[in-house]
């Protein structure tokens, strides 16, 4: 078997451009979802309101600017092929990327180096890395940025087994609810259900990566995710809490095994600026 | 209604205000968010001037990102004001007249916010880019250590906002899911 090289500094290099494309433009996904909530929206403060978030991408293209001023935590996911060696240090091209790329585009520099001393890092590094091994020889980069407005927002519970799916909707419900005009409505939800404490956490991560118009393959879940979109659109919070239809643009649900005492839910909160860009190296 | 207004702001400005209304607002508004608030407590404590005046001031709790040449600010949407809160009562009773911001406020902020005839308004979270074209001018007066948390200076032209807290109580994080669901014969 022969073994792939790639460079680091190629790592580098898709780092910075997906930073860039990230914070600039939204996702298909998410643009269709937006477009689709603004045609629906009976509400005329929240369509109004919906119209704003619209005329707000145009000017970010048209200026050059960032979406939203919160350019994010850069979050980077790697599916590493198995049958690939990086050529230098992958975490060290990583943050290399995150940095010329933050300069670069005039993004900003969100990141302090202790959570107690609060110094600022001046260059959005570190970046938060997660690798996946996976077969073969490929090497997928998606660099995520996520905002705090959101992120304070989430939660997990160590709910009991007994609780069951009941429990993990009210969990989630009431998670929505107390997140309010907080996390930027309309928000996008990632949902873990199962593992252990951190797998948990990671599994509604990883959810926010999915495309909205993606269900999840088990028909149980997809079914799930269909009715908390329809109960948290239900609450009338509307786009920023101002009222309306349009409170959630999608639910997207990640499971896995778990103890036969656990049931852990996690709920990462995303807003409607939901980004995240991918490269194949 | 929609309502035009300049800083700094009297209690008369604000009087007619509800929740649900929109303002135009044009001035001097001053952006400080999490750090430079507590740096702004720790002068009080010791009985120091604040970096602007207060009387009659809008504060807006904002981040921005770094400007390109030629341009007065980069993207500029709000933060969540939720986390000021601790700080904000003191700084309504010394005159604070106006906050920009997003989300919800403690029950203590609302009623400093009725007790002083002040009022909570929001910018649209994660329009960074469409509020960025209010702004006319910018610069840092304080702080320059804290990066995007620096106290800045803005001068600002028909920046457009909605009233969340007015001087009555009124709160439109209630009153407008509450018209909205009525509207469909829900109730909350």
């Amino acid at each position: 078997m022969s073994i792939r090289e790639i460079p680091a500094a190629a790592v580098t290099d898709a780092v910075e451009a997906l930073c860039i494309e990230a914070n600039t433009s939204l996702p298909v996904d998410v643009k269709a979802a937006l477009d689709a909530a603004e045609a629906a929206e009976p509400w005329p403060l929240a369509k109004e309101t919906l119209g704003l978030l619209q005329q707000n991408l145009c000017v970010a293209k048209e200026k050059n600017l960032p979406i939203c001023q919160d350019t994010g935590m850069a979050c980077v996911f790697i599916e590493l092929g198995q049958d690939v060696h990086i050529d230098g240090d992958l975490n060290a091209a990583v943050n290399e990327g995150v940095r010329r790329g933050y300069e670069k585009a005039y993004l900003r520099k969100s990141i302090t180096a202790d959570p107690l001393q609060r110094v600022n890092t001046g260059d959005n590094t570190p970046a938060f890395l997660t690798v996946h091994l996976v077969p073969g020889s490929g090497c997928k980069i998606t660099v995520a940025p996520k905002g705090a407005g959101s992120e304070n927002m989430s939660r997990l519970a160590m709910l009991k087994p007994a609780d069951g799916v009941e429990g993990v909707k009210k969990f989630v419900l009431d998670t929505v609810e107390q997140a309010g005009a907080n996390p930027c409505p309309p928000i996008v939800l990632g949902i873990g259900i199962g593992g252990s404490f951190d797998h948990c956490a990671a599994l509604a991560k990883k959810a926010l990566l999915r495309p909205l118009d993606t269900p999840n393959a088990d028909p149980y879940y997809a079914a799930l995710e269909k009715e908390l979109l329809d109960a948290i659109n239900a609450t009338g919070f509307g786009p920023q809490g101002f009222g309306g239809a349009t409170t959630c643009l999608g639910v997207a649900i990640e499971q896995k095994p778990t103890h036969v005492a656990c049931l852990p839910v996690a709920v990462n909160i995303s807003c409607h600026v939901t980004r995240r860009a991918s490269r194949e190296l | 209604m929609q309502y035009k207004l300049n800083t700094p702001l009297s209690k008369q400005d604000l009087a007619p205000l509800q929740a649900g209304d929109t303002v135009l607002l044009s001035g001097v508004v001053y952006t400080a968010r999490d750090a430079a608030h507590a740096r702004m407590m720790e002068l009080l404590d010791k009985g120091e001037p604040l970096p602007f005046p207060i009387e009659g001031a809008a504060i807006y709790y904002v981040g921005p990102t770094p400007e390109r040449p030629g341009c007065a600010i980069g993207a500029a949407g709000p933060t969540t004001s939720g986390r000021m809160d601790a700080y904000t009562p003191r700084l309504l009773d010394l005159g604070l007249a106006c906050m920009i911001g997003k989300g919800k406020r403690t029950e203590a902020v609302k009623q400093s916010v009725v007790k002083n005839g002040a009022v909570y308004l929001a910018a649209i979270g994660g329009a960074g880019a469409l509020m960025a074209g209010s702004v006319q001018s910018c610069e840092i007066i304080a702080w320059p250590d804290l990066g995007c948390e620096a106290v800045r200076k803005l001068v600002v032209k028909d920046f457009p906002l909605t009233v969340l807290l007015d001087t009555y109580g009124g709160d439109l994080y209630q009153s407008g899911p509450a018209a909205y669901l009525a509207s469909r014969g829900t109730q909350l």
